[in-house]
């Protein structure tokens, strides 16, 4: 039996605009997925930490502070050190396009959304990206 | 009157036969449905005097002053900051000599939460969405060559506000400047952090105690500071509708009010340095509706129930910013046009100081370029346009005054909310604020996917394949590591027994109830840093954490 996608949505760093995190995380929630939310402020620790914690199939990381060529790769490490390499990594924020690109290459994230992105979008591209696990 | 009913009545008669529609299709971006046409009788009944009064006279409605801008324009303050003090320093000193008037600090992330730079939490973050702040030292190299009794200069620090002010206070006095010559603002605003912005240090009690500590430093020695600046500006950005923004700041600007009340200073000792900041956004008779209907609102409040008797504590002057979030991403020239459009509403709206966006920001930290154009939006406005001849241009348009009306019933309607929750504070912890922005912004965001709001080039008049191709000011890596060091050298070169000293005594003047500002000032005095400061008294008050909610 599948269960339902289980997304963590995490807020690293220290900005506060949560407002995008916020409205992906309730439309994925819409979408029929499950969603958890960690909050602001979190270290890339402990968003690995509570990735592997809630079993999740992907994580979405909102960075608008300018700190995402920093926070993407540190994730994706630890994700992997932990052996959970296997969670999909995604996010989005202020992301200029040659960032976008060098951190979509190097494998840091799957796939990154900017300003203006359609919320259908995000929302298609998990449930096309995203294999839920089987119980 | 009766007449004016009768034909307005066949009017509207004639109008649904004819053209038939719904207000409720005619929204403003709040959400406000606004109707075909205002007549004398959406303002029936008004008493001029009363509602409206004369500009620089109470309740203030069309404005502060008596003669607004025919006296002086408002203040150009861009907002900047970014990389080290030095590159900041430049950047002011080119704004200064393109004809801006005042200087406003955005500091980077790890300085708002009171972070040094070389904290494990700051790693990737120095100077990168501001300037990176540690000590009076780099205080020093921001204002290197601009004299701080002849520019006026707002920061914006919520957190650590204390601290950073102490900064600028010890920096002009290593100038020469005492700090009764000193004038700007500190944002100072921590009751907006925990509902929006969210970049809070201390709980809610002591922050409150720091903020009074501050408005009762401020009367005595620095009477040209604002020491808060109330702010509705991130209430908006996080997805707040007009009349949100209005109701939970101006609900803000009271909590402060009863707490230096609570604290044992006079309204009027320090009700004349409490200023407010709000966003201008695109709707734009909505927005010139808020400021209007704010304005009212305090003055009323200040006088009637706080019994404030100098007419200095009634006028609530504010500071605008053209709204962030209305900028695109996609086809980012056409944010010039939007900017212009927000700043011209804040004008009309009867704003002290404005700050208009630039271009390229939903992209990243504005290039010189795009500055320059958007403080040039500002000097077209106030020389070509004509629209500083007169006072309050739209006052006393049917549309204009039934709006701001509704928006001033609308506030009164949530602060009857808030007191019933247990005034401002009660409601953060009950996560009121938090959940009623997080659903408007979630309202806004689905009119917008489902077409019901057009966004130029966003969900239609889309470019195919658009390639945005205008330039990124980037942020070289090595700034944080050159900072990193030079808060690493100062930490080995200064007179570090004093350090220990100054903040152990901060500390013990915290576990009290002395006013904090002196020992804080003496700590930056000796170059305690900014994160070492903020530590101490972390650990005497703890630190806030948010419930989070989506």
């Amino acid at each position: 039996m599948t269960r339902k996608i289980r997304v963590l949505v995490a807020k690293p760093g220290l900005d506060g605009h949560d407002r995008g995190a916020k409205v992906v995380a309730r439309a994925l929630r819409d979408a029929g997925m499950e969603v958890i939310y960690t909050g602001l402020h979190q270290t890339p620790e402990q968003i690995v930490q509570a990735a592997i914690q809630e079993d999740v199939d992907v994580v979405g990381l909102s960075v608008l502070s300018g700190a995402h060529m920093t926070v993407f790769p540190k994730v994706k490490k630890l994700l992997e050190e932990q052996g959970a390499g296997d969670i999909i990594v995604m996010g989005g924020g202020i992301i200029p396009d040659d960032d976008k690109k060098e951190l979509i290459e190097n494998g840091y994230a799957a796939e990154l959304f900017t300003p203006g992105t359609p919320l259908e979008e995000i929302i298609e591209w998990v449930q096309k990206n995203v294999k839920p696990r089987e119980y | 009157m009766s007449d004016l009913k009768k034909a307005f009545a066949e009017w509207q008669r004639k109008y649904q036969e004819n053209c038939p529609d719904n207000d409720e299709d005619f929204v403003t971006i709040s959400g406000e449905p606004i109707k075909s046409l205002y007549t004398p009788l959406d303002t029936d009944g008004v008493d001029y005097l009363e509602k409206l009064g004369f500009p620089g006279e109470y309740p203030y409605t069309r404005g502060i002053h008596y003669n607004m801008y025919r006296g002086k324009v408002w203040t150009y303050r861009q907002f900047s900051g970014f990389a080290t003090a030095k590159e900041t320093n430049e950047r002011y000193k080119l704004l200064l000599s393109k004809g801006q008037t005042g200087l406003s600090v955005a500091f980077d992330m790890p300085t708002i939460m009171g972070y040094d730079s070389d904290h494990p939490r700051a790693e990737g973050e120095v100077g990168r969405c501001g300037v990176a702040i540690d000590s009076l030292a780099d205080m020093e190299e921001l204002f290197d060559g601009i004299p701080l009794d002849k520019v006026s200069t707002s920061m914006t620090i919520n957190g650590p506000a204390a601290v950073l002010w102490a900064m600028y206070i010890a920096c002009a006095e290593k100038q020469g400047v005492p700090s009764e010559k000193l004038s700007g603002t500190i944002q100072n605003d921590i009751l907006k952090e925990y509902i929006a912005q969210k970049s809070w240090i201390f709980p809610p009690e002591p922050s409150m105690r720091i903020i009074t500590d501050i408005f009762a430093f401020g009367a005595k020695h620095v009477p040209k500071w604002n020491t808060v600046s109330i702010s509705g500006y991130h209430i908006r950005e996080a997805g707040a509708t007009a009349v949100q923004e209005l109701a939970f700041t101006l609900a803000d600007g009271f909590a402060y009010v009863e707490a230096g009340i609570k604290a044992g200073l006079d309204v009027d000792e320090f009700a004349p340095r409490l200023s407010f900041f709000f966003n201008s956004h695109m709707d734009f008779f909505e927005e010139i509706a808020k400021f209007r209907a704010a304005r009212r609102i305090w003055a009323r409040r200040m006088k009637e129930k706080y019994g404030a008797k100098n007419p200095r504590s009634w006028l609530l002057r504010f500071h605008t910013q053209t709204a962030g979030c209305s900028l695109t991403a996609q086809q980012p020239e056409n944010n010039i046009v939007r900017t212009a459009f927000e700043a011209l509403a804040a004008v009309l709206g009867g704003t002290q100081s404005l700050h208009t966006n630039s271009m390229d920001e939903v992209l990243a930290l504005p290039t010189e370029k795009a500055v320059t154009i958007a403080l040039r939006t500002q000097q077209i406005i106030a020389h070509e346009t004509g629209v500083i001849n007169t006072i309050d241009p739209l006052g006393g348009s049917y549309f204009v005054e039934a709006l701001t009306d509704k928006m001033e019933a609308e506030a009164e309607k949530y602060f009857q909310k808030i007191e019933e929750l247990g005034g401002v504070i009660e409601a953060i912890n009950k996560g009121f604020f938090q959940q009623e922005i997080a659903d408007a912004s979630y309202r806004y965001q689905q009119a917008v996917e489902r077409k019901k709001r057009i966004i130029v080039g966003v969900n239609e008049f889309v470019e195919e394949e658009e390639k945005i191709d205008i330039p990124i000011l980037k942020i070289d890596p090595q700034v944080e590591e050159r900072q990193k060091q030079k808060v690493k050298s100062l930490r080995a070169t200064r007179d570090n027994e004093k350090v220990e000293i100054a903040l152990r005594e901060l500390k013990d003047a915290a576990r009290g109830t002395e006013n904090l500002m002196p020992y804080i000032l003496n700590a930056v005095r000796v170059y305690a840093t900014e994160g070492e400061i903020i530590q101490s008294l972390k650990e005497v008050f703890g630190e806030y954490k948010e419930k989070p909610i989506f």
